[in-house]
């Protein structure tokens, strides 16, 4: 690894300032997907700017109608939060496949909202809950904020603080492990609110994607049989050693029917 | 820069490269080897260490983190120093040939540990879900299970600790 020096900022605006004037200076948060690219050179910035110690950007916040988390909360208090068992527990459940403990116990889900990898989990229930991604300058809404392959809406040097959930009547997550990694070989969320349901789909392509045929089915019947006939086009879908697009996209549809049994259970 | 922190339960003052990692600092300028590093590519486990209680992979931990917190290490589960009182899970792992070459074992038991801290009555599927991080290249897992459930039976039967 390149030697690099190292901020703590106390303050948001501190830290964005850093981010802007020191050049290719990278943000580091629970550092499970920035230090192994130090450790392969696949990045090298001069500086590391750590939002640990920044106040108030960690805790999860019922806020009614939507719940709020901040960027920096670990996977694992999101996995063990009971007011989220009790109002969102697809969203706790799915923090509790990520990884392993370890990994749990340092990654954010705002480092991973903002890595966006195309088969990581927590991507798939921001799109699939409609979030909010609450950055230092402005709110940007899910539908808008997943741009491709590890691309984002993010502009360089703006920093996520929060995401903020709208609170579903029903929601659940399957997600098809790749046996070596446990990252989402196919992973689909599925969510019902008063006004439709959203389904998207981590894994099996580029980036995350939502599905309307499977959508608009389940907004007229809520039960996995509504989507057991709806098989997505293989076009577009990752095929790689792990498994081959048409794989995938029958993968999509298990794992979509899995999702609507664990909303209704 | 400067970094001070509570190390196996001593106060520990060092100075360190920012992209020291954790798992380098304990084994080469601390000389406690009892943290492994199996793979440095956050695989395998056998690097994990309790930062602020809960387990981590210390081969991906960067130095300026452990500023003001506290770390356990495989070295600091013995008791007094110079004893050879064993942990209970130790114990169990030797007990049910939890190990063979012992490669993996110092992340193994401190996996164990926070995992049986953390929940009284581990059921089997808990142990393995809760072992993914942990690659074994010897035993099958096994025995590793059995030890880890006897070990967690025998902590809750000596307190907890
Ligand atoms: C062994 C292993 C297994 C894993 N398994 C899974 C899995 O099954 N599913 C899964 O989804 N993920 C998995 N991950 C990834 C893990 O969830 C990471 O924690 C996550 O992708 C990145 O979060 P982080 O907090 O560690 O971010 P970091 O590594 O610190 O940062 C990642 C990137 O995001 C940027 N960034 C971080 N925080 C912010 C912010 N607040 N605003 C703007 N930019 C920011 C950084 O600059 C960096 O570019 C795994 C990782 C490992 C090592
Ligand atoms: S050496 Fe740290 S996970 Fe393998
Ligand atoms: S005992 Fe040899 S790697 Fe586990």
């Amino acid at each position: 690894m390149k030697s690099f020096a190292y901020h703590q900022p106390s303050q948001v605006p501190e830290a964005a300032r850093l981010l802007g004037a020191l050049e290719d200076s990278k943000i580091v948060a629970g550092g499970m997907t920035l230090i192994p690219t130090l450790k392969q050179r696949l990045a090298a910035p001069p500086a590391l700017i750590d939002l640990s110690k920044l106040p108030g950007l960690s805790g999860i916040k019922d806020e009614g109608p939507t719940i709020t988390i901040g960027a920096m909360t670990r996977h694992a208090d999101v996995a063990r939060s009971a007011m989220l068992a009790e109002r969102l527990p697809a969203l706790a459940t799915l923090a509790s496949l990520i990884g392993d403990p370890a990994v749990r116990n340092r990654g954010t889900i705002g480092g991973s909202v903002a890595n966006n990898d195309p088969s990581a989990d927590y991507p798939a229930a921001v799109l699939g809950l409609g979030a909010t991604v609450v950055t230092n300058i402005r709110d940007i809404p899910a539908d808008q904020y997943f741009v491709g392959l590890f691309e984002t809406a993010l502009q360089p040097g703006e920093i996520i603080t929060a995401i903020r959930f709208p609170v579903p009547l029903k929601a659940g997550y399957a997600k098809f492990k790749a046996p070596a990694s446990r990252y989402a070989l196919v992973g689909v969320f599925v969510a019902q609110f008063t006004d439709g349901v959203r389904v998207a789909v981590t894994g099996a392509g580029p980036g995350v994607f939502r599905v309307p045929p499977m959508e608009q089915a389940l907004a007229q019947h809520f039960d996995p049989s509504a989507i057991a006939a709806i098989k997505i086009d293989t076009e577009g879908l990752t095929s790689d050693i792990h498994a081959e697009a048409d794989y995938r996209a029958h993968l999509v549809t298990v794992m979509a029917k899995r999702a609507v049994d664990a909303a209704l259970s | 820069m400067q970094i001070s922190f509570i190390l196996n339960g001593r106060p520990t003052s060092v100075e360190v490269e920012p992209s020291m990692l954790v798992a380098d600092l304990l084994r080469e300028q601390l000389d406690l080897t009892g943290t492994h590093v199996g793979c440095d590519t956050s695989q395998c486990g056998a690097c994990v260490v309790h930062l602020d209680g809960v387990p981590v992979k210390s081969c991906t931990l960067l130095a300026p983190a452990l500023d003001g917190a506290t770390l356990l290490t495989i070295e600091g589960l013995q008791g007094e120093p110079g004893s050879n009182r064993l942990h209970p899970m130790q114990e169990a792992f030797r007990e049910h040939h939890g190990l063979q070459c012992g490669f993996c074992t110092p992340g193994m038991l401190m996996t164990a540990i926070a995992l049986a801290q953390d929940k009284p009555n581990l059921t089997e599927a808990e142990v393995r879900h809760g072992l993914e991080g942990n690659i074994c290249r010897c035993t099958g897992y096994q025995n590793i299970v059995v030890a880890v459930m006897a070990g967690a039976a025998a902590m809750h039967a000596a307190g907890g600790e």
